[in-house]
């Protein structure tokens, strides 16, 4: 079996559903960044049955508002000194901001670049949301 | 209470005793204009209009006038610095050290509450696309007041283009809140009233609403019809208007089945969604409709400009 060491420090991204690793790396923009980082896809897990997991070094102050669009069911943990400090659900944000745009091609947040498109929740299962702006639903796919 | 710097972006930004203040005012302005000839003097409007729409914004000039204040502005975005690509934002920060409000009226929907982000002094939503218009709805409101008493145990049926008619949007958000409401939507499959509005009011209000796009079916039982225009420039391509724009006629032999205080309101302009052998019908209130506008605008205004103080206003 593929074998990935422990990190120190960082982040690990886990129960990832199978397929979604990628997108979330890309959407981290993971390819981008000077500090180690890794994306398992397929491992096997007693819960998913396969799971994808990213984990991220010596970094922890990541924007990771974006993961509960992608799969509510993520599981991220903080690490320190070798060892899980903190580990949470990530669940649906409430309010997003920046994050994608409103579907409402007549909306100002489409039109005006001081406008950063701004969202309330207002269907968890659907992930709908509201536009600040023009109110209209927007469902977030990814 | 005070409406003193406030925004109106939407109708839900009032409490309905806020409303009902802006109302009472209205009204005492409509019986005594004299007393309220000087309550804006020294103070300026700002009309950023970025489309057309000489009805309320002449309604608003009006206002301002008649309190005694003065009024600046632009009318179209072709004769603005829009034109050169300026920003709403930077347009308003700048109104915004000229004037002491600013009534914006603008095609892109959530541009009002935009500029709410970054003015100083009262913003007043004058329509933004086909999302909302606030202080049509206050006029509205005020019609309704003053020719049925009071607003409430009312069937109002809102007939035409409810996709995009945003003083249908306003207007039903704002109605939903009174006691015993019940709507008629009458629209063409094409431009039935948005999701996000019908949602709105089912889930936060106990109302009654029916939609059908047969208004012969429902109009002996209404006591207010609210037509509205097919709005051409809402349309992404001609075709699809030419197709709907004739949808709802409304004609004196149609309206003979109506109650004998039926309401036919209209927020105007007309094309020919209301023929104009209904006009001389008691029943037809839509140029009493936009003599209102002025008074609630008046009222709207003096309050969110905090000048009232001095005013023995019942």
């Amino acid at each position: 079996m593929l074998t990935v060491n422990s990190i120190k420090n960082g982040i690990v991204i886990d129960h990832i559903k199978s397929g979604n690793g990628l997108k979330i790396f890309e959407k981290l923009n993971l390819t981008k960044v000077d500090y180690p980082v890794v994306l398992l896809m397929n491992v096997e897990s007693d819960k998913l049955e396969k799971k994808d997991i990213i984990k991220i070094q010596d970094k922890i102050d990541v924007d990771l508002a974006m993961l509960g669009l992608i799969d509510p069911n993520i599981t991220v943990n903080i690490i320190k000194n070798g060892q899980r400090i903190e580990k949470r659900k990530v669940g649906v944000p409430q309010k997003v901001k920046g994050l994608f745009k409103c579907s409402n091609p007549r909306c100002i947040s489409n039109h005006d670049l001081y406008v950063e498109p701004s969202f309330n929740l207002i269907d968890e299962e659907k992930v709908k949301y509201q536009c600040e702006y023009c109110d209209d639903f927007t469902e977030y796919r990814i | 209470m005070s409406l003193k710097g406030r925004h109106l972006i939407d109708p839900s930004n009032f409490t309905l005793a806020e409303i009902d203040q802006i109302l009472t005012i209205a009204q005492d302005m409509q019986k005594e204009p004299p007393k309220y000839a000087e309550v804006c003097k020294g103070k300026i409007l700002a009309t950023c209009f970025y489309e057309p729409s000489t009805r309320t914004r002449l309604s608003f000039e009006s206002a301002m006038l008649k309190m005694g204040g003065n009024v600046l502005g632009f009318s179209e975005a072709s004769s603005s610095s829009v034109s050169k690509g300026e920003s709403v934002a930077d347009t308003v920060r700048v109104m915004d050290a000229y004037s002491d409000i600013i009534v914006m009226r603008h095609n892109r929907e959530g541009a009002p509450k935009l500029a709410s982000n970054f003015s100083s002094v009262p913003i007043i939503n004058g329509g933004d696309g086909g999302h909302q218009h606030p202080t049509q709805t206050l006029t509205d409101l005020l019609t309704i007041k003053n020719l049925k008493g009071e607003i409430k145990n009312l069937k109002v049926a809102l007939c035409g283009d409810l996709k995009y008619g945003r003083t249908v949007h306003s207007l039903i958000k704002t109605l939903a809140r009174y006691e015993n409401m019940s709507f008629y939507l009458i629209s063409p499959q094409q431009l039935k009233i948005p999701n996000y509005i019908k949602e709105y009011v089912k889930s936060n209000y106990n109302v009654k609403i029916v939609e059908t796009e047969n208004l012969d079916d429902v109009i002996s039982e209404i006591d207010i019809l609210y037509m509205t225009r097919i709005q051409r420039e809402r349309f992404f391509n001609e075709e699809d208007y030419v197709k709907l724009k004739d949808s709802y006629i409304l004609t004196k032999n149609k309206i003979q089945s109506a109650k004998e205080d039926m309401l036919i309101m209209h927020p105007l302009p007309r094309v020919n969604e209301i023929y104009c052998d209904v006009d001389d019908d008691k029943r037809a209130v839509y140029f009493y409709q936009a003599k209102c506008g002025v008074y609630v605008r008046m009222s709207l205004m003096a309050n969110l400009l905090g000048v009232l103080d001095d005013v023995n206003c019942k």
